[in-house]
């Protein structure tokens, strides 16, 4: 069994409404070194394999079907073993 | 000449535009089920608004890949009309037969009130009895409407007309204080290149009928009429 998190990130040549309103709270809460909060999305997925790279290929596969949006959104792709 | 209205899970302004399109505009219209794939009887589909399968991981992305969605691509391919409001507007950017994607309103906040639109061009099957330049009022109801698209995409919608409304205020400003979501370019409305696939997040549906506070929507749907029969 593998498990494969997917990352999802908003362009950065894109405005993060969500991230510039957490920063602003950071820094209400007095963590002055806060420059930049960006806002992204992790999926899970367990998948029933043993070859990695497949499963990476197949995942990434994924991502440019349904998981992501490439007019607006990165992706990125990390397996692990699960046990 | 009959309309369709695709029915998604999650689809909640089906009703509505049903009603127009049988009390208030008179003409024949059924309801076509997402796992339908028979649109053979039908001369112009409506993807109405809503929420299908509830906005998860984006709105629209999944009602995209219902079974119904291949029969409304090849619907569209073969010229057949097809108007996306709200939902139904996501649901078409996500199924790329519009370009561009939808981000959460720049202000974060569900935009639900009446806006002022500028009708950008008359030249498409779903606008030719507006004036170009007029100015009307529709309601948006949405928390995702913040178009967006990359800088070759907004100049080719420039040049090709196919930005069909936008948000301006009741002058007919366009303004970024009209713009209620943040959209790029104030955009309200586009269409694709063939000018037959229409998408919008105002509601058109919903201004239809004096007693709701605003007939500027039934003249889309008169548009339609009129252009339906002068094809046929």
């Amino acid at each position: 069994m593998k498990k494969a998190i997917v990352l999802i990130r908003l362009k950065p040549s894109l405005m993060d409404a969500q991230g510039a309103v957490i920063k602003r709270a950071l820094l209400q809460l007095g963590y002055n070194s806060v420059t930049d909060v960006r806002v992204g999305k992790l999926i899970e997925l367990t998948l029933d394999s043993e070859d990695g790279s497949e499963v990476t290929a197949m995942v990434r596969e994924m991502c440019e079907r349904l998981l992501a949006n490439p007019v607006t959104e990165e992706y990125e792709v990390l397996v692990e073993n699960t046990d | 000449m009959r309309f369709g209205v695709v029915v998604f899970a999650g689809s909640n302004c089906d009703q509505d535009c049903y009603h127009v399109i049988r009390n208030v505009l008179g003409k024949p219209v059924k309801y076509v089920w997402h796992e339908d794939a028979n649109l053979k009887d039908v001369d112009c589909l409506i993807l109405p608004g809503g929420f299908s399968y509830g906005d998860y991981l984006r709105p629209g992305a999944i009602a995209r890949f219902s079974k119904v969605m291949d029969a409304v691509t090849e619907f569209a391919e073969r010229g057949g009309l097809v108007i996306g409001i709200c939902n139904g507007f996501q649901i078409l950017l996500e199924a790329g037969l519009l370009p561009g994607a939808m981000l959460r309103n720049r202000s974060l906040h569900f935009v639900c009130k009446f806006v002022h639109l500028k009708v950008e061009t008359t030249d498409t099957p779903f606008t030719n009895l507006y004036r170009r330049g007029q100015i009307v009022r529709m309601p948006v109801a949405h928390g995702d409407g913040n178009y967006c698209c990359d800088e070759q995409t907004l100049k080719a919608l420039e040049a090709n007309g196919q930005i069909v409304f936008r948000y301006c205020d009741e002058h007919g400003n366009v303004t970024p204080m009209a713009n209620p979501n943040g959209s790029l370019a104030n955009i309200a409305g586009i269409c694709n290149e063939q000018r037959n696939v229409l998408g919008m997040m105002p509601h058109p549906e919903r201004c239809s009928e004096a007693i709701l506070g605003s007939t500027d929507g039934l003249t889309l749907w008169q548009s339609i009429v009129k252009w339906l029969e002068g094809k046929g």
